[in-house]
């Protein structure tokens, strides 16, 4: 197997944690609010699943319990934040380190312990084709997330429910105006944002490396949170983010295995280098910001 | 008279210490035109809020179609048959006019769509059921919002200003609709503090001062004149007359301008040209979004042209395209931007500190320490001379009313005896006695020698104000026009477009 196959085999397995964690990022910010407790949400889904699928639980209970913990965790964020109409950024921040320490303590006695992971489902014949096949080679949360992808896309392309997110996050003044409940609306958003978050950290513990180490997270969360940016909230854009973070991270992996010599804390700090250089080519087109940004974002929102 | 179709009672309601509605009774009839006409701070939008829905009366009865109604939100009183036109209006920029409709009206999007163009064909409210909002104009705008609200089949139409925005053309079709629309059993309820229009359109008035009803009566029965008196409690404060003046040295001079701003919202302004000189007011007129807030922004200095575009801009004969603000400041200009709140004062900031913003430099500041004894003294003038009304120096300047801040800012920047200056709606939200007593000041000012630039909305003022007047629509500028010689239907023309439209067609036919 070559480093172009190996890549193409674990790009998408690679992605699905900042894309599940960009996407609820997505929908947040959409609404108007910014959620930076991501990397603490994750964490905390994180330690949930590996604790439940370490005593037997099962991969499907662990995703849940990661889903509904993270979410609980960014509704005391929402009931701070949109509640109280507290300081978003210091909100996020306090949350994401909240997480991060219930994550250490209640991951303290499993330390280096392993799970097992998700068998991988191929797609008959597409799997079979040289170099890409690897593309089609993949685990169950891998499908869902694409899938979840199309139908995040879809819902603010397509639905009422999307529109309304939309129009609140661009002008919540006129939204309340005109009936809607925006502080609903941006609840609900949160709380999906925080299930994603939570799935997003339980992929990365028990599915991708089914192994505990405390900081195992290592700053995917920020990374989702610049992906949103970076894609423009678009979800496309999101998604093609996600694959390329994905590649970039795999290609310390590779580049080890074809013997090249380069220090490895260089390529594992790859991901995060090419998320300062990609943000900032980015935010030099002003237009392409101001076009899809989120007009009303981080404010709180006053009757 | 029929059972009236809202009837309001004793209505009051209170904000901490101000009394926004005091006792208000109000009945609207049943297909009928009602004024509610008062000035900026009179109450009229806190009582459309209440009966809106937006807010709760602290006390007072209302009777909708004969029944006792208390509403609570917005969404309950689109139910019951109240729909409300905003002034700023409430629609999502970046969501396509039939999406904005849709989140209000259930159904479909090809069904809305096509009743969109069928309301528009009944009332004459044309709009593109599938473009974006941020391109359109404010007429259209306006359009949209109007079929937004029939389409829930209210039975009264609330109207805040409607046609504060509009160009005069606009307004006769706006008040076709409105007129359309009550032979179809609508009542409206429209909400000015324009007499003329309320006189031409309106089958009853309701008069409001301090939040209080002054007076209800018919408004076709009285001039002008007396509904004004009503309105601000005395007569009207006469215009200052402008002495006639020869030209005098050019103190703002634009020459061919073109600029292409980096928000894709903004408006891109192409070939401005104009000359303020010495002793002279131009004004320029436009609908707001038609690119006044780029020009002042390039005047001002706050937005500074690229490199490759020079000897556009001139300031007391100097090149001042790449001067940042400040720089412009040191040749003798001054600006009070449109925004009071933010940009022309610090509203959590003590008088005394927002006259230092701008008067630093004459001798505010020394060794950078301000010298607080003199910048009280500046304080203080600047409030006397423009009758500030306001308990001191220290107080902050977002507790002083719209009118009195204004006077601040305006006295500000004219105590430093600018050789140039530049005002951006002068009196927007500004109340009668306030707006005129500035207009007054910025007339003698002209009369003692000083240039003036003026951004206005109101035709009226700019027609009071100026000795000449430009027309900005779609980011260009029409030729400078006599005030004396020109009459408001032309700078209409002007404002729609319609006039250079007619202009290229006639370049077209000849051979």
């Amino acid at each position: 197997m070559n480093a172009i196959e190996f890549i193409l085999a674990g790009m998408l397995a690679a992605a699905t944690p900042f894309l599940l964690a960009a996407l609820g990022e997505l929908v947040v910010e959409r609404a108007g609010v910014l959620n930076l407790g991501v990397e603490g949400l994750m964490a905390f889904g994180a330690v949930l699943a590996f604790i439940i699928v370490h005593h037997g639980g099962g991969h499907l209970l662990g995703f849940v319990a990661a889903g509904l913990g993270s979410a609980v965790l960014s509704l005391i964020f929402a009931v701070i934040a949109l509640g109280f109409r507290a300081n978003q950024v210091a909100t996020g921040l306090a949350i994401g380190i909240l997480g991060q320490g219930l994550s250490a303590l209640f991951g303290k006695t499993y330390e280096s312990l392993t799970v097992k992971g998700l068998r991988k489902l191929a797609l008959p014949w597409l799997s079979e084709i040289p170099v890409v096949g690897g593309l089609f080679i993949q685990d169950v949360v891998v499908w869902l997330s694409l899938a979840a992808t199309f139908a995040i896309w879809a819902m603010f392309a397509y639905t009422k429910i999307g529109l309304v997110v939309r129009a609140i996050g661009e002008n919540p003044k006129a939204a309340h105006a005109i009936g809607y409940s925006v502080i609903t609306v941006r609840f609900a958003a949160v709380a999906f944002g925080g299930t994603m978050a939570g799935f997003a950290g339980a992929y990365a513990a028990v599915v991708y490396t089914p192994l505990w180490a405390d900081g195992m997270i290592a700053g995917r969360g920020w990374i989702a949170i610049a992906l949103v940016v970076f894609g423009t909230w678009l979800t496309g854009r999101i998604f093609l983010g996600a694959c390329l973070f994905g590649a970039v991270s795999l290609m310390g992996l590779a580049a080890q295995a074809t013997g090249l010599d380069v220090p490895s804390q260089v390529l594992a700090s790859l991901p995060y280098l090419v998320t300062i250089i990609v943000l900032g080519v980015i935010s030099a087109d002003r237009r392409l910001l101001k076009l899809n940004g989120i007009a009303s974002l981080g404010e709180p929102f006053e009757r | 008279m029929t059972a009236p179709l809202l009837s309001l009672r004793g209505i009051s309601k209170s904000y901490g210490q101000i009394r926004a509605n005091q006792g208000i009774d109000l009945d609207v009839a049943p297909q009928s035109i009602h004024a509610i006409l008062g000035e900026n701070g009179a109450g009229k939008s806190t009582l459309m809020k209440l009966i809106y829905g937006v807010e709760q009366p602290d006390v007072g009865t209302v009777v909708w179609d004969g029944e006792p109604l208390s509403v609570a939100s917005p969404a309950e009183a689109r139910r019951k048959g109240i729909g409300m036109v905003f002034q700023h209006f409430s629609l999502f920029e970046t969501l396509t006019v039939v999406e904005n409709i849709q989140l209000v009206v259930p159904g479909r999007k090809a069904d809305l769509t096509q009743r969109i163009r069928t309301l528009g064909r009944d009332f004459g409210l044309e709009v593109d059921p599938l473009a974006h909002v941020h391109p359109l104009s404010v007429g259209e705008r306006q359009r949209v919002e109007i079929i937004r609200c029939l389409m829930t089949n209210p039975k009264l139409l609330i109207l805040d200003e409607p046609t504060s925005v509009l160009p005069p053309q606009s307004v006769d079709k706006l008040f076709d609709t409105l007129r359309r629309l009550r032979d179809g059993g609508v009542s409206i309820l429209f909400i000015s503090h324009k007499l003329e229009e309320i006189r031409a359109i309106c089958d009853r008035a309701t008069i409001l001062r301090g939040g209080r009803v002054t007076g209800h009566v018919d408004p076709r029965e009285y001039d002008a004149h007396d509904l004004a008196r009503m309105m601000i409690g005395r007569d009207m404060p006469e215009p200052m007359p402008a002495l006639p003046q020869s030209g005098g040295e050019k103190r703002l001079e634009i020459i061919g301008l073109d600029y292409q701003p980096d928000d894709p919202f903004a408006v891109p302004l192409s070939d401005i040209s104009l000359t303020v000189r010495a002793g002279e007011i131009l004004g320029i007129a436009g609908i707001s979004g038609n690119g006044q807030s780029e020009l002042a922004a390039l005047i001002s200095g706050e937005a500074v042209l690229p490199r490759e575009q020079r000897d556009r801009i001139y300031m007391m004969g100097k090149d001042v395209g790449r001067l940042d603000a400040a720089a412009r400041r040191l040749l003798g200009f001054a600006f009070v931007p449109e925004d009071r709140h933010g940009r022309g004062a610090v509203p959590e900031m003590s008088l005394v500190l927002n006259s230092l913003l701008t008067a630093h430099p004459l001798n505010l500041i020394r060794h950078g320490l301000v010298n607080k004894t003199k910048a009280t003294a500046f304080t203080n003038a600047c409030i006397l001379q423009y009758d500030v009304r306001t308990p001191g120096p220290e107080a902050e300047a977002g507790a002083l009313s719209g009118g009195n801040l204004q006077k601040f800012i305006v006295g500000r920047e004219t105590m430093l005896s600018p050789k140039l200056l530049f005002v951006a709606q002068p009196t927007w939200g500004v109340d009668i006695g306030a707006a005129s007593a500035i207009r007054r000041r910025l007339i003698t000012l002209r009369n003692e020698g000083m240039a003036i630039l003026v951004i206005s909305e109101e035709l009226e003022e700019l027609f009071e104000l100026c000795d000449s007047i430009q027309v900005l629509h779609h980011g260009t500028l029409s030729p400078p026009l006599v005030t004396q010689a020109t009459r408001p239907e032309e700078i209409g023309r002007y404002m729609i477009g319609a006039h250079t439209a007619s202009q290229t067609a006639d370049r077209k036919a000849l051979p």
